[in-house]
């Protein structure tokens, strides 16, 4: 099974948010693995091994990514965790909106034909929540967005996606988009046939590298290709200012219940 | 410009009250679009609904089939596009609801559209202001696309009133359905007499504080008291405390009621994204220096087993001195 992993790298959601000259200042940031795109290598790794034995039992995971020359090294993050190798759209950010991400990523697709496509259901700075759903509409393919579980089946995957209201469970054949949620981590959320039921993975979030994969990772392919070669337009979608949210006036702490029930009873009128 | 079609949800007979902050949005976007506001109901069940709806509209179409009792993206999303260009929209909009979120940028791949995901705020025709990093920031989009899709943030417009008249209801055909071999399979839901937390005027929602999903009864009887819903912090919903569904934050739910207790919560960027824009806030923390404290209205200092019943017993006293 071929698993393909479209990423972005997403400023530090843990540095203080600056705005210089009407965008959010990036100047000096540190940059990650958006989140859900960590999550989604993640779900593949677990998709094509043996969890309790921890070996890799075939397929192959690549991982996609438009950026700047920079962004290879969250590529190579993705490489270090277990992908077995890369494809990088070298591109200014400033250049490309969602519509462009996907027209690339379709591209990319149709040339590498992978029997499924699993990526974060958003990245945790546009948090947008777009592409995944766009490039299911421009495939033609189906698709199974914020996923919580997933099961190989015989014909495809079923997929527990998180809704309002509880859980839904989806099948969708081979080839298909899958978008993931913060609970595909959890320890029996990825069931593969081949991992035993008992098993539950340990820890938080994705695998860190190991430095042993870390070395692999240096060794692995790492395609680069311009955007220029895939016919994108000028953006239709552009940013033409951003704020910062007005600031909560200061509170108070009361003494006890009593005062607090009568504060909000007569000051804020919210009982 | 044109006309604007709001995908709208419905329970039983009446529009969802997440459909009515759709429908204040795409009041003003018909305005500004010089156009007219059509309402698109569609599922199994359609049709009871559009008597309500009329009040709301000039026009609501029905596509109602037996075909579409479950709600599926690859079925709804072709019925919506061909029903915005059959009807001359230049505006597809949708609350962002896990459905909305799922189906719209479906639909905008199908229109050629530019989307604005989750938007707070209409500016001119075609700009959109949107939550960004997590609520830390507001970003304005200006899309240039004939059609333009758009969720809506149902905390951030006001429910739209009855437009004092009744609307034509007319019934599309649901056409050919291709759902690329997608199917529905069960759905977990909880059954639950309280508010959604979507639009609940009150929220009372615990943390890890709590340490197990009994102690949230004492939460639920404060809710209770108060026609409250239940909410969360990630941390008790991934212990497995309370049901995934009840978590607030920038991943989980979205909420602005008037009034908010946050029970036994620290208070982490991800959960504050979620409530920040709540009337009043109030923390209850037995740590004084929890971040929840800097974006309450009023905090308590206090074990929430100490905390919780005396709050019960003062809100029932001033209830009944009414």
């Amino acid at each position: 099974m071929k698993i393909l992993v479209p990423v972005k790298r997403v400023p530090d959601p843990t540095q203080k948010t600056k705005i210089k000259d009407n965008a959010i200042d990036l100047t000096g940031a540190s940059w990650i693995v958006n989140t859900f795109d960590e999550y989604a290598v993640e779900t593949a790794l677990r998709l094509l091994e043996n969890g309790e034995s921890n070996t890799r039992t075939g397929g192959e995971v690549v991982t996609v990514t438009l950026g700047p020359d920079d962004a290879a090294k969250e590529l190579r993050t993705t490489l270090a965790m277990g992908a077995d190798r890369a494809i990088h759209v070298v591109t200014d950010d400033k250049d490309i909106d969602s519509l462009a991400v996907v027209k690339v990523l379709q591209a990319i697709i149709e040339a590498e034909k992978p029997d499924l496509v699993l990526m974060g259901k958003q990245a945790v700075d546009g948090d947008a929540n777009q592409v995944g759903q766009m490039l299911a509409g421009k495939l033609g393919w189906p698709q199974a967005t914020f996923a919580a579980t997933i099961e190989k089946v015989a014909d495809g995957f079923v997929v527990g996606r998180e809704v309002d209201g509880g859980v839904e469970y989806k099948k969708v054949p081979s080839p298909a988009i899958v978008t993931v949620d913060l609970r595909i981590v959890a320890g029996h959320s990825v069931k593969n046939g081949v991992t035993p039921a008992t098993f539950a993975y340990q820890g938080e979030g994705a695998r860190l590298p190991s430095l042993k994969g870390i070395m692999a990772a240096k060794k692995k392919p790492l395609d680069s290709k311009k955007i220029a070669d895939f016919g994108v337009g000028a953006p239709a979608i552009r940013e033409v200012g951003v704020t910062l949210p007005p600031a909560r006036a200061a509170g108070q702490i009361v003494a006890d219940i009593p005062t607090l029930v009568a504060k909000l009873a007569n000051d804020a009128k919210a009982i | 410009m044109g006309n604007v079609l709001a995908i709208c949800e419905y329970s039983g007979a009446a529009l969802r009250s997440s459909a009515l902050s759709n429908l204040s949005f795409a009041r003003a976007a018909a305005t500004a679009h010089g156009g007219e506001v059509i309402i698109a109901l569609i599922g199994a069940g359609a049709n009871a609904a559009s008597g309500h709806a009329a009040k709301y509209a000039g026009k609501v179409i029905v596509v109602e089939d037996g075909a579409l009792e479950h709600y599926l993206a690859e079925s709804y999303a072709p019925i919506i596009a061909r029903l915005a260009k059959d009807n001359g929209a230049s505006i597809v909009t949708a609350t962002a609801t896990s459905l909305g979120k799922d189906v719209m940028p479906r639909v905008a791949a199908l229109l050629d559209a530019g989307m604005a995901s989750d938007i707070s705020k209409l500016e001119g025709s075609n700009k959109f202001v949107r939550p960004i990093l997590a609520g830390n920031a507001y970003s304005t989009v200006e899309i240039s696309t004939p059609i333009i899709c758009v969720t809506v943030r149902q905390s951030e417009f006001e429910p739209a009133g009855e437009a004092g008249g009744a609307g034509t209801v007319s019934t599309a055909p649901v056409g050919e359905i291709n759902l690329f071999g997608a199917s529905f399979v069960r759905a977990e839901t909880q059954k639950s007499d309280r508010p959604d937390l979507g639009d609940a005027k009150v929220v009372v929602a615990g943390g890890r504080g709590m340490k197990n999903g009994e102690n949230f009864k004492v939460l639920e009887q404060l809710a209770d008291l108060l026609g409250a819903a239940m909410g969360a912090s990630r941390a008790a919903t991934d212990a497995g405390m309370v049901p995934a569904d009840w978590q607030v934050g920038q991943t989980g739910k979205i909420v602005a009621p008037n009034l908010y207790f946050a029970v036994a919560i620290s208070g982490a960027i991800q959960h504050l994204a979620g409530m920040k824009g709540s009337k009043t806030i109030v923390a209850i923390n037995k740590n004084k220096d929890e971040p929840i404290f800097q974006v309450a209205d009023y905090g308590v200092v206090m074990e929430w087993e100490k905390a919780v019943p005396e709050l019960i017993s003062e809100i029932k006293k001033v209830k009944a001195s009414r």
